[in-house]
C-alpha cells in the first residue's frame, strides 16, 4: 500500500466568505500529518488563490489534494470561462476581474503568479468556454 | 509539549458521563472514559465551556481558598474590573473597595488602574512600524493558548505586553514596599480576584516558571458572597478608586479596543466567534485591521464562569457606574500620540510559541497510513456524532482508534447500522 492521502473539497461559487475554507481544512490536515510549517503555508496560499479565482471567475469548482510522502499534488478544476491568454494571465497585476470584485479587495492580478511562486511545478490546462484545470506540485524536502 | 497548568476540575461523583461537555468543547479535548469526562491537557485551553454547559455542576474552576490570605502580614486585593458589575444598584465602586478592606485585605490595587496604563502603552505599541498586524490582544489567556496550539502563523501577532493583572501585581508590590518601609517582600501577599479559570491557570503557570506575580488567585464568586455581607448602603465610602472609564471598560468585550479607537479595530467574544475571527486572520480574509480584541467568554470578562451575574446585566451596571467617572486617572488619552516608548517591565519575558498537539504519528509515513486508515474507519461509522462512544464525533472516534486510544467496539451503534445495511441489501 502506498501512502497517499486524498482530500477532496467542493468550492462554492458566488460566496466570497466560503473562499478559503478548503485551504483552511487542508492546513489543518497537513498539521495533523506533521508536515513542516513552510510547506503547509505554501500549499495553503496556492489553494487559497485558486479558490478565490474559482469564486471570482468560474462559479466555483473543486480542489483535490493528494498528500504523499515526498510530494503534495494539488488539482484545482472548474467549468468556468477558461483563460484565453495564459501567458498574459501569468503576468503580475493582470486581471479580468470586474470593478465590483476589485472593490471587494480581490482581483489584484496576483492569483496565478502567487500560485506559481509557492509551488514547485504548475501546469494549466484551459479551454475557452469549457473550463480550467490547474495542477500543482510541492516537493517535500 | 510543556506541562501546562489547568484549573478546570471534575467532581467524579457528580459526573454522569453524559455528552454535554464532550460536544461543547471547542478543541475536542474531552473524552468520556469509564463513565466520566476526561480532559486531554495538551488540548485544553481553559475556556470554561465545559463548566458552563455541565448540567450536573460536576465541573468547576479551581481557585485558592480565601483563608490563604492569612499566610501574609500585608494582604493586597487585585479586583478584576468585572467585579464591579456584580452588585445590584451599585453607583460607586468605592463601596466594593471598602468592602474588600472589611473582609480582611489591607490594601487594594485595582486591575483597572493597570489596564489604563496597558491601554496607553498598547497605543504606542500599535504605532510602531515593524509590528505584525493585526495586533491581537494578550489579555485573555485562552486566546494565547488557542493560538499557540492552532495558529502558528499568528503567534507573532499577539501583543507582547503583559496583561493588566500582571502589571497590577507588579505595581502593587512596588507601591506597598514604598508606602510601608517596615514590610519585607515576604510579608506581602497579592491576591487576584478572578472571573475565570483561565486567569487562575495562567497565573499559576507563571509562578511555576519562576515568574511569580501573585500569591494567590481567588474566585470572584467566593469574594462576592463575602462582600455582600459587609457592603452597607448609606455609609459613604472614602474615595479610594484610582481608575477611570478606560480601565473599567476592560471588563466587557470591546472595552480594550475602545481605548485604541483611533486605530481600526475589531472585538469579538465567545469562543466560537473567536475561532471564526482567528480562522479569518489565518486565511487572510479579514480587511486590514490594526488591533483585534478577543475574549473567550461571551460578553468579555464579565461572562467568566466565576462571575456571579449574567454578563449583559453586569455590562449594564458597569455602564451606569462609569458615567460619573473620569475617562482615565492613569493616562491622558486625549493627548496626541508623541512617543513609541514602552518601559521594559511591560514586555512579556517570553514570546508566545507554537506548541502544536501531537501529529497522528511522529513518523510521516506512519501518519499518512494512519490518516488513510482513519478515512476508512470514518466511512464505516454511522456519522451520527451521538457521543455514546465517548468521543465528540464519529470522526474523532476514528482518529482515537488510529491513535490507539479507542477501538471500533466503542461505537455502540455500529452493529445496528451494519444489520440495517444487511437488511437493506437483502430487500
Amino acid at each position: 500500500m502506498s501512502e497517499l492521502v486524498k482530500l477532496h473539497y467542493d468550492v462554492d461559487g458566488n460566496d466570497f466568505a466560503a473562499a478559503g475554507e478548503a485551504s483552511m481544512k487542508i492546513k489543518k490536515e497537513l498539521r495533523n500529518l506533521g508536515f513542516p510549517q513552510d510547506i503547509i503555508r505554501r500549499i495553503a496560499i496556492a489553494v487559497y488563490e485558486g479558490e478565490i479565482n474559482m469564486v471570482i471567475h468560474a462559479d466555483g469548482g473543486t480542489a483535490d489534494v493528494s498528500v504523499g510522502l515526498d510530494e503534495i499534488d494539488i488539482t484545482l478544476a472548474d467549468k468556468g470561462p477558461g483563460i484565453p491568454d495564459v501567458e498574459k494571465a501569468m503576468q503580475k497585476g493582470w486581471s479580468t476581474a470586474s470593478e465590483e470584485v476589485r472593490s471587494a479587495g480581490f482581483g489584484a492580478g496576483m492569483g496565478l503568479p502567487n500560485m506559481k511562486k509557492n509551488t514547485d511545478e504548475m501546469e494549466i490546462e484551459t479551454e475557452v468556454g469549457v473550463g480550467t484545470t490547474i495542477h500543482m506540485k510541492v516537493y517535500v524536502a | 509539549m510543556a506541562n501546562v497548568r489547568h484549573s478546570v476540575a471534575l467532581t467524579l461523583e457528580k459526573c454522569k458521563g453524559c455528552t454535554h461537555c464532550l460536544q461543547r468543547c471547542p478543541t475536542e479535548a474531552i473524552r468520556i472514559r469509564d463513565g466520566h469526562a476526561q480532559i486531554t491537557t495538551t488540548l485544553c485551553i481553559d475556556c470554561g465551556e465545559c463548566i458552563r454547559t455541565c448540567g450536573y455542576q460536576a465541573k468547576h474552576a479551581e481557585a485558592d481558598p480565601f483563608e490563604c490570605i492569612q499566610d501574609y502580614k500585608f494582604k493586597i486585593a487585585l479586583p478584576a474590573p468585572a467585579l464591579y458589575g456584580q452588585f445590584d444598584h451599585l453607583d460607586d465602586i468605592n463601596y466594593v473597595l471598602e468592602g474588600l478592606l472589611k473582609i480582611g485585605f489591607d490594601d487594594i490595587f485595582e486591575v483597572a488602574q493597570a489596564a489604563e496604563l496597558v491601554s496607553g502603552y498598547s497605543r504606542r505599541y500599535i504605532m510602531r512600524e515593524d509590528v505584525p498586524k493585526p495586533v491581537i490582544s494578550s489579555a485573555c489567556p485562552v486566546i494565547g493558548r488557542l493560538i499557540s496550539i492552532r495558529y502558528p502563523d499568528l503567534v507573532d501577532n499577539v501583543m507582547p505586553l503583559h496583561p493588566p493583572v500582571d502589571m497590577a501585581a507588579k505595581l502593587a508590590r512596588i507601591v506597598a514596599l514604598k508606602e510601608h518601609p517596615e514590610l519585607t517582600d515576604e510579608d506581602i501577599g497579592i491576591f487576584f480576584i478572578s472571573p475565570c479559570p483561565a486567569k487562575v491557570s495562567y497565573l499559576k503557570q507563571e509562578a511555576e516558571e519562576d515568574r511569580k506575580l501573585v500569591d494567590g488567585v481567588l474566585s470572584m464568586t467566593d469574594i462576592y458572597k463575602r462582600l455582600v455581607q459587609v457592603m452597607k448602603r448609606g455609609d459613604v465610602p472614602p474615595p479610594r478608586s484610582k481608575t477611570g472609564r478606560v480601565g473599567i471598560r476592560w471588563a466587557g468585550s470591546g472595552g480594550e479596543a475602545k481605548a485604541l479607537s483611533k486605530h481600526r479595530h475589531l472585538a469579538a467574544s465567545g469562543i466560537e466567534n473567536v475561532i471564526k475571527v482567528l480562522d479569518s486572520i489565518d486565511n487572510d480574509t479579514l480587511p486590514d485591521l490594526d488591533f483585534i480584541e478577543l475574549n473567550a467568554c461571551p460578553g468579555g470578562c464579565v461572562g467568566g464562569v466565576l462571575a456571579v451575574e449574567n454578563p449583559f446585566v453586569a455590562r449594564s451596571r458597569l455602564l451606569y457606574v462609569e458615567r460619573t467617572m473620569p475617562e482615565s486617572r492613569n493616562w491622558d488619552f486625549s493627548k496626541k500620540q508623541d512617543s513609541t516608548f514602552i518601559p521594559g517591565d511591560y514586555f512579556l519575558e517570553e514570546s508566545l510559541l507554537y506548541d502544536p498537539p501531537e501529529a497522528l504519528d511522529p513518523d510521516r509515513r506512519q501518519a499518512l497510513l494512519k490518516r488513510m486508515e482513519l478515512e476508512r474507519i470514518a466511512g464505516e461509522l454511522p456519522s451520527l456524532d451521538c457521543g455514546a462512544c465517548g468521543a465528540p464525533t464519529c470522526r474523532a472516534l476514528a482518529e482515537d482508534i488510529v491513535r490507539g486510544t479507542a477501538t471500533i467496539k466503542d461505537c455502540l451503534l455500529l452493529d445496528r447500522v451494519r444489520s440495517n445495511q444487511t437488511k437493506e441489501d437483502e430487500t
